[in-house]
This record gives structure tokens, sequence and C-alpha cells, in this order.
């Protein structure tokens, strides 16, 4: 079975403790002034999504990205205002996802041209829901050219994974061909051109893309 | 070409205007059909869907106006870039369709726009061949509920991603029918009475422009679309309202509020 998205990739930014507690001082300033109630939401358009091994491609004016190390769930059923008691039913799977990302400081308007380049969202290995015992216990590995750069954990989630997808589901059904990512955990690692990026995630398996810098022929034949 | 995707029978048909007769449809398999026998779909599947923040220069005024001090300086940056954003396939809801107005929304109205669908694949597009890229358009209503926003990657999703909240209809117009996509009237009717009116022409940054700006870091494909904002003219709707936005030559779009439920 492929959990492969065919509809929307919806990625939230706020979900690792420690990226808020970063960002906590940031949030009291303008032109925030408050934290944020509801979940922090992105999309990860089409043009985004890629296989393991298919290299992420960094433009002249990208010179290194985040690695983003997050899961992905996927949906056999809609789910639409579903409780978080409800909410693991609907779950088809689980994928390991990177969401690369190009650093960023400001979190006023959605992060388009960080988020949303070609090949931006490498997918995969997925597994059906039934063979992870708890999502709330993952361990996430990230590693460039084979150094563990970023340990992170799905127990430090400050909504856990159901109560995610709840609240997602409030306002955004959550249907069969949609990906919802839980986020990067903070202090992702950073990837330049000729590195190898690797993801882990106990359970899931490992997803492996090299960073290359885009020729001067691939921006010719653009 | 002005075509339609409409629900018929138990299936989903691709739908083509009769001369001389609005209330009509003809199927693609040619049965002609009442318009009342038809639930209009997005005549068009949409792949990813941009949308346009303040592209009209008079509704970012009236907004600020409403808003802090502060959103001023917003104004002067949205000049310098275009404020875009981006929508989930859960927000589509076609033609007459219906629009479920929140319990604890306080304001929520409106948004009536034109919206661009791509039809050729192109990265890195130059601003003078961008139309080349433009199969044709549509209407779109981008409903806001403007207390649901949250100033983080804002417009947030939960004021411009609900299902249902984005209208998209009745038919998608081939570009060459429309001689200059920025010289067209927008006008929205609240039951009838006319509460929004505006001129394509006074975006801030026009069609090409906006081709010319996405695919310089992203590649567009066929199906995308892309809604490029709306002038001002906000009005609060209620359950029961009936929405009709029309952009000049492209169509009138129609939708209806509902209440909340469950």
């Amino acid at each position: 079975m492929s959990f492969f998205p065919t509809r929307t990739v919806v990625g939230a930014m706020f979900e690792f403790q420690g990226v808020w507690q970063a960002l906590e001082p940031v949030m009291a300033q303008p032109p925030h002034h408050r934290p944020p109630v509801h979940p922090v939401l992105y999309i990860k358009p089409a043009n985004t999504w890629c296989r393991a091994g298919d290299a992420v491609l960094l433009p002249p004016e990208v010179e290194e990205v985040e690695v983003g190390a997050t899961l992905g769930i996927s949906f056999a059923r809609t789910a639409s205002r579903v409780s978080e008691a409800q909410a693991l039913d609907f779950v088809a799977g689980y994928a390991i996802v990177n969401d690369v990302t190009v650093p960023h400081q400001a979190l006023l308007r959605p992060p388009m041209k960080q988020k949303c380049r070609d090949g931006f969202c490498p997918i995969g290995p997925w597994v059906p829901a039934e063979q992870i015992l708890d999502p709330n216990d993952l361990e996430i590995r990230a590693y460039v050219n084979g150094e563990l750069r970023q340990r992170s954990h799905t127990r430090d989630l400050r909504r856990n994974v159901a109560r995610l997808i709840a609240d997602v589901s409030e306002f955004m059904s959550l249907a069969p061909g949609d990906l919802l990512l839980i986020g990067v955990a903070e202090q992702p690692a950073r990837a330049r051109p000729g590195d190898a990026m690797a993801i882990e995630i106990d359970g899931i398996g490992r997803l492996e893309n090299p960073v290359q810098r885009e020729s001067a022929a691939q921006q010719e034949a653009a | 070409m002005k075509t339609a995707r409409v629900v018929f029978g138990g299936a989903v048909h691709e739908a083509f205007e009769v001369p001389g007769e609005p209330d009509r449809l003809r199927l693609a398999d040619g049965r002609v059909v009442s318009e009342a026998q038809v639930m209009w779909l997005a005549p068009f599947e949409p792949r990813t869907i941009f949308a346009l923040a303040l592209n009209y220069a008079d509704h970012a005024q009236e907004l600020a106006a409403k808003s802090s001090a502060e959103q001023g300086s917003f104004l002067q940056a949205q000049r310098s870039e275009p404020v875009v954003f981006l929508k989930g396939a859960n927000s589509v809801v076609g033609h007459r369709g219906l629009t479920r107005r929140p319990a604890d929304g306080e304001f929520m109205h409106y948004e009536c726009e034109l919206a661009v669908v791509i039809g050729r694949e192109g990265q890195r597009i130059a601003r003078a061949r961008a139309m080349d890229f433009v199969r044709g358009y549509t209407v779109a209503n981008d409903y806001a509920i403007r207390n649901f926003l949250e100033p983080y990657y804002r417009p947030n999703l939960r004021v411009k991603s609900r299902d249902g909240g984005t209208a998209l209809g009745p038919w998608l117009v081939d570009r060459d029918d429309i001689a200059d996509p920025m010289d067209l009237a927008l006008r929205t009717e609240l039951n009838g009475r006319v509460v929004q009116e505006g001129h394509t022409g006074d975006m801030i940054h026009d069609v090409a422009s906006l081709i010319e700006y996405l695919s310089s870091f992203m590649t567009l494909s066929p199906g995308d679309v892309i809604l490029t904002g709306t002038p001002k003219g906000s009005v609060d709707v209620q359950p029961g309202d009936e929405v009709v936005c029309e952009v000049q030559g492209v169509g009138r779009l129609l939708n209806t509020l509902v209440a909340d439920w469950g």
C-alpha cells in the first residue's frame, strides 16, 4: 500500500516543546504579541513531493537547508471534526518525511520561499498504522553525511498525535491522500550541496536524499 | 469556450453552455439537461491553490484601518513582494455550494476574486511570456473569518483553508475568451444588494507578475490556480445569506451560508 500523497500535505510548526520554548520570547514581541492558540500550519504543495533517493536541488540563492526530520500521518477514512479519543481510528499509516526548509526567522507570513520549492518534501518509507504501537513514543533521528545531528522524540509534542489530528480536523478534514506532518524539533540539522541527508524513525525505516547544487543546465532547461 | 464539471445521474460530467439557453447545460456525451438537475463542482480539479493577501490597495487600507497601527508596515511590504498563501483540497466547493459559518465566527466575509488557472508546466517564467502558461479563468469566493486570524504564517489555515470555504466556478473560461484579465469589473451581491465592487486593474501585482513571481521559486503545473486577491467591501455574512461573486465575462458564482452543526 502506498501512502504517497495525492491531495494535501499540511505541517504543524510549533508542536515540539523545544521549538515553542525557543520562540516564546519572539511570540511576545511585535508583530505577534501573543502565542498562537491553534496549531500553526503550513502546506507543502505538490511540486515539493518526491521520493527516497531523489536529489534535493538548491538554486543559487539558497546556500543551505534545514533537514526537516518529521513524522507524516496518512488517513484511511475522512477525519472531520473528530475527537482526540477517536482520532487514531482514522489513521492509515505513518511515513518518514523530510520537510526541507530554508532557514528563516520571520513567522508572520506563510513560508513560501522557505518550504515550497521543488523537491523540498521527500516522503517515505511508510508503514501501516497497526505496525506502530504508539505514535507518541517514536524517536526521530537526522543524519548528515552519516553523522547523527538531531535526535527528537514524539513524546515531546505539545499536542499528542491524536490531539493534533483532532484540532486540525476541527476546520480542515483530513482524508485519504492527505498527509499531516507533526513538525520539526528544535535545532534542526543543516545540509549543503554535496551532503547526504538521512532520517530514521524506529519501526518505519530510513529516508535518504542527497543535496545538490542546481546545475546551470537544469536552470537553462527551466 | 466555457466548461464546467457537474454531477448528473450519479456521475461527473464535463458540461458546456447551450447558446441562448442559460438554464440548460450540454453534457460531454451530448445530453442537454436543465441546470436544476445538476450539482456543480469546481470547474477543474485544482492542484496547488495559491491565494493573494492584500493584492488590492483599497482592501489593504480597509483592513489596516480596522486593525493596529503596525499593519501599515505590511501594506508597504506587500508592494515589494506579494503575500501568497496556500489552501488545501478540502477547502474547495463548487457553484451553488454551501459554506458553513462556524458558531464562534464573529466576522465572516466573502472575497470576490479572479482565479487564474495554469495550463502548462513552467519555471522561471518571464513576465512577457506568462500568459502563455494560462489555461483560463474562473471566479473565486475566498471566505475569511477575521476573528480566527492569528499572526503566525498569516493568513492562517484556520481562516483560509476551512472545509468548503473556497468557492470556485461556475465556469472555466478559456484564456483567449478574455481580452484583458486586467480590465474586468468585480462585484459581490449579498442577498441581491451590491456590497463589493472593484476592478482587476487595481491589483498591486497583476496576473503576469504573479506567474513570474511564483515560478521564480517553484514549478507551476496544469491545474494550479492563483486566486488573485479581493478589493474592498467586507460585510459580515450570516446563515441563509446568498452571496454572488461576479467577474465580468467570467461568471457569476453563487454560494449560500449555512449554520454550524454538531
